[in-house]
């Protein structure tokens, strides 16, 4: 076989994005086919239906629920104020009345008369979406969200925490491999996303959210120290959701990594730029990966989006091991030999022959290595 | 017709979380035989979000290997990138297929009270094939708009309602309906249809369960679940399940209305469509199949990337139970492995010392990037540790599930009375047990059969005399779902290619003093070589004994501990061998315990793992 497919994480100058940005619930679409949209603009809102109150109302009320109906004051539908009377006893000449009112402000949803109980939904909670990327509104799902393309350099990280956010780069690293300290991090930071080398601290993340970053984007971190952040160890990888006051973004890995030269040099050429990012990562049922786009100047004609493929091994590809031994190095493709190989583990696999960039010529499985787009 | 003359070459896949999964199966010489595996990543997200895809790539990788099988190039398993059904013997004559792909079936359950009617509609569900969310129940001690919330949030691929007995009260089975009702909760995959909600609960609250459900889901009757207290009827539910995950799930997940449509094949003579199956569930299929051919009790398990789920078929009247630990798996969830056994518990299985951090580290980086695979034999060491941990925990949870139906009421004969036994107990007995079977990449891929060995013992902990094997290559699922087109295949495949047997483990159990002899065996083997044994507490002897031969065996457990026929009680018996072959195991159980300090701890790992020939010699060093 002299090709193999073999995934791997995008990493380019330039490439047409497409984006949906749709409501968690139907609502109102608030921009229109052909519109220019930044980050920042409100692209569509609804109500999510307020939290459902249950309320033994037969019970207050110390009736059976079969015969409930004859006290209602209230109907399925209505309107509540809080304290408003739902349903009252009639009492005896007008005394030892039971009257039962309302806890919350609201509307009545259900009233059973099998099980003596009150449904009650808090008013409606606003949700809105905003555009996450400049770009231009191509078409619109009715009432329900929007679809924006750009054309953007682009860079798929590995692991992420912490949501969507904007801001303008700003590198830090001096180099791919340095390792930043805190007395880097300072108030010319603020509501910048920052580019750091091999390792985000602890210490480094702090000294980031007290001076107000935006984003982090590092080549590793420590997990101990992503644990000490979050204050729980994460254990499926569903993250982007965490309110810790800043995105993190990680390209490579945990532990040391040495940021890849090409994202590094990717970065440091739109230094100043603003772009979005977030860190939601999602490693199966839909795979999610965190994401920086940096947007470039387009006209309409040049959104074609390319057909997705997978990357292609072929001698002479170039290649990033991702697993320990050379955990990080780039090599270029060889060899990819047929027959099943034992390695050091004594596991059976299917392999590939490389040079790496320090010369070495190695044999490594191929479930460990990604290509590298040129 | 019989099954050879329609059915000479069938192709087989299992679309799992992360790797798609083919196997080639001919009619060779009169019998079924597997031939050829392949392997591709599974498709069905992005970039390519067509499951087909990684299909395709799998089903090429038999054709190329087949071609060099029979230096044949005229073989064609594909055409017009679809697999080649044909009459012939140039294409293949059926296909068929399990998923458990984009996250398999994921369902709600809800009950009335949690461990009766809410623990069957587990496990019909279960037994379906199905990851359980969350059960919800009326005494399960959340405040009910703690349950509406939860309901909301989940986005199951359906739900299934159990509650009451037929004819019994009503009331609180509605109340469950209308807090599903409140919440009105949506269908994982795409909103443009109505979750589908199966209510199989009390028969006398049908009417009303109608008028509250039925104008905002999909709502279908079938029969009560738990239809009296002593009994369970979970078939009819288990089959609404299936044909729900055709008709919703599948035909909404990228790719699977072609797949589903690929997979034909001959029935009766007739080519028809064979439905796609969740592989939990083809897997459950093939194990009862065992345990009933060959009369004995099997626990079986599949670790997967995600999940691990444990099947087992215990007591006289072949009792199912399969149970799924959503986050216990060797990549998605490896790092859920972490936080659940803790670090201590996974470095307790390393026969050396590693840096904590580099193994947090380790970890992570197998979660974020699930696929690859331990090129270093340190790193070989580890994973297989943390597996040791995943399966044991696993396990817990099953014994757990697994029990007798609770809330039944039973005549007690007088032998009861002295055998303590109760409702609600578990029925899983890990003396009793005859077989135990491993499979799933960590197990079936490892490089030495003798890691498989070791794994399964130290994480099951098996008691008296056990047979152990591993599914080969794992094909338990495609082979469940080849019996619903010819059993024979199925079965034939399954004896020849599937299981390897690892060999026996014998292991006394009870109380012992260190430096006290446990094991006294004597054993015969079919050359006429003899062993006789003294063991003390704690050791670990492994005995050659191959593949198909059995050994005379004469074992006399130490003062106090048992084999399975009582305390002291000397026990004549042949044994399997296998791969491995026979492992006497003197370590302990009830209890088992490893020394907490690493400088006991590490050379009695290195000792036993040396014995054991699990590892090269290098690193035991």
């Amino acid at each position: 076989m002299a090709q193999a497919y073999s995934p791997g994480l995008t990493i380019t100058g330039s490439i047409v994005l497409r984006k949906d940005r749709i409501l968690p619930l139907k609502g109102d679409v608030l921009v229109k086919k052909g519109d220019q949209v930044k980050a920042e603009d409100l692209v569509a809102e609804t109500l999510l239906p307020g939290k459902v109150v249950p309320f033994n109302l037969a019970n207050k009320l110390g009736v059976t629920a079969n015969i409930l109906k004859d006290y209602l004051r209230v109907k399925e539908g209505d309107i509540l104020k809080k304290g408003q009377t739902m349903a009252e006893t009639r009492g005896f000449l007008g005394m030892f009345k039971t009257v039962v009112k309302s806890p919350i402000e609201g509307e009545v949803e259900n009233i059973s008369s099998i099980t003596g109980q009150m449904l009650l939904r808090e008013p409606r909670i606003p949700v809105q979406i905003k555009a996450f990327m400049d770009g231009l509104v191509v078409d619109i799902i009715e009432n329900e969200g929007v679809i924006i393309e750009n054309k953007s350099a682009y860079i798929q990280g590995i692991f992420g925490v912490g949501g969507e956010t904007t801001g303008e780069i700003m590198m830090i690293a001096e180099a791919p491999d340095e390792i930043v300290t805190t007395q880097k991090i300072n108030e010319s930071c603020r509501g910048k996303v920052i580019v750091l080398g091999s390792l985000v601290t602890y210490d480094v993340i702090k000294k980031a959210i007290q001076s107000g970053v935006a984003a982090i984007i590092s080549g590793g971190i420590d997990d101990h120290d992503l644990k000490v952040l979050l204050g729980y160890n994460i254990g499926v990888a569903i993250t982007g959701h965490e309110d810790i006051g800043i995105t993190i973004i990680v390209t490579e890995g945990f532990g040391e990594i040495k940021m890849a030269e090409k994202t590094y040099a990717l970065l440091k050429r739109f230094n100043g730029h603003r772009t979005s990012v977030h860190g939601k990562t999602q490693i199966r049922a839909g795979v999610m990966r965190p994401e920086i786009i940096i947007p470039l100047e387009f006209k309409k004609e040049d959104l074609t989006v390319a057909e997705s493929k997978m990357s292609l091994l072929e001698i002479g590809t170039t290649i990033r091991v991702i697993r320990q031994p050379n955990f990080g190095i780039i090599g270029k493709v060889t060899g990819l030999p047929e027959k099943l190989v034992p390695v050091e583990s004594e596991t059976l696999v299917r392999v590939l022959e490389a040079e790496l960039e320090n010369g070495e010529k190695v044999i490594i499985p191929r479930a460990n290595v990604e290509v590298i787009e040129e | 017709m019989s099954d050879a003359q329609t059915l000479r070459r069938i192709v087989a896949t299992d679309c799992g979380s992360t790797t798609t999964k083919s196997i080639l199966i001919e009619y060779i010489d009169g019998e079924y035989r597997q031939t050829v595996r392949g392997e591709a990543p599974t498709t069905v997200e992005k970039p390519l979000n067509d499951v087909t895809k990684g299909v395709i790539n799998a089903v090429t990788e038999l054709e190329e290997l087949v071609h060099l099988k029979y230096n044949d190039p005229s073989i064609k398993l594909l055409k017009d990138g679809k697999i080649n059904i044909t009459s012939d013997d140039n294409g293949v004559n059926a296909y068929v297929s399990t998923s458990s792909a984009g996250g398999g079936l994921q369902m709600m359950v809800t009950g009335v009270v949690a461990k009766m009617t809410g623990e069957s509609a587990e496990r019909a569900a279960l037994g379906a094939g199905a990851i359980v969310m969350d059960l919800i129940a009326s005494n399960d001690k959340r405040a009910n708009y703690e349950k509406i919330e939860r309901i909301r949030q989940l986005r199951p691929d359906m739900i299934l309602m159990a509650g009451g007995v037929d004819g019994g009260t009503t009331k609180h089975v509605v109340e469950m309906a209308e807090l599903v009702a409140a919440a009105d909760p949506k269908p994982r995959l795409g909103s443009s249809y109505k979750l589908p909600i199966i209510y199989a609960g009390n028969n006398k609250a049908v009417d009303v369960i109608k008028e509250t459900l039925a104008e905002k889901v999909d709502l279908i009757i079938t029969e009560n679940l738990r239809p009296t207290l002593e009994e369970e009827n979970l078939g009819p539910a288990r089959d609404k399940i299936h044909d729900l995950f055709m008709e919703h799930v599948m035909a909404q997940a990228p790719g699977y209305n072609d797949l589903m449509s690929w997979t034909v094949g001959p029935i009766n003579g007739k080519m028809q469509n064979i439905p796609i199956m969740p592989t939990p569930a083809a897997v459950g299929n093939i194990m009862q199949t065992i345990a009933r051919r060959n009369d004995i009790e099997v626990l079986g398990v599949d670790i997967g990337g995600a999940t691990t789920d444990i099947f087992s078929v215990f007591t006289k009247d072949f009792i199912f139970n399969r149970t799924v630990s959503a986050n216990l798996g060797m990549s998605y969830s490896i790092s859920n492995v972490l936080a659940t056994a803790g670090l201590e518990n996974i470095i307790r299985w390393v026969p050396f010392k590693i840096d904590e951090s580099n193994l947090r580290n380790m970890i992570k980086n197998k979660m974020i990037r699930p696929t690859t695979i331990p090129q270093q034999l340190e790193e070989l060491v580890l994973e297989q540790a943390i597996a040791k941990e995943a399966l044991k925990y696993a396990f817990i949870q099953h014994i757990e599930f697994a029990a007798s139906l609770k809330g039944s009421q039973r005549k007690r004969e007088i032998a009861d009375a002295f055998s303590q036994s109760v409702s609600g107990e578990t029925i899983v007995n890990m003396m009793s047990l005859d077989l135990l079977v491993g499979s799933g990449g960590v197990l079936s891929h490892a490089p030495r059969r003798n890691q498989s060995a070791m794994m399964l013992i130290d994480a099951f902990l098996p008691e008296g005399i056990t047979r152990l094997a591993v599914d080969s290559i794992f094909m338990m699922p495609q082979l469940g779902v080849l019996a619903e087109i010819s059993e024979q295949a199925a079965t034939e495949v399954f004896e020849k290619d599937c299981l390897i047997y690892l060999g026996t483990c014998v292991a006394p159990v009870g109380k012992i003093k260190p430096g006290k002899t446990a094991l006294t065996a004597k054993i015969e083997l079919p050359d006429g070589e003899t062993y006789e044994e003294e063991l003390l507490f704690g050791e670990l002897k492994l005995i050659p004994l191959g593949v198909g031969e059995t050994a005379r065996a004469t074992l006399k457990p130490g003062r106090g501990l048992d084999l399975g026929e009582g305390k002291n009680q000397e026990i004549i018996t042949d044994l399997h061998g296998g791969v491995v072959g026979l492992i006497l195991d003197t370590r302990g159980r009830q209890p088992f315990s490893l020394p907490s300090s690493a400088q006991e701890r590490i050379p009695l790992l290195k000792k036993w793992m040396r014995e054991l020939q699990a590892y090269p010699e290098s690193i035991l060093e």
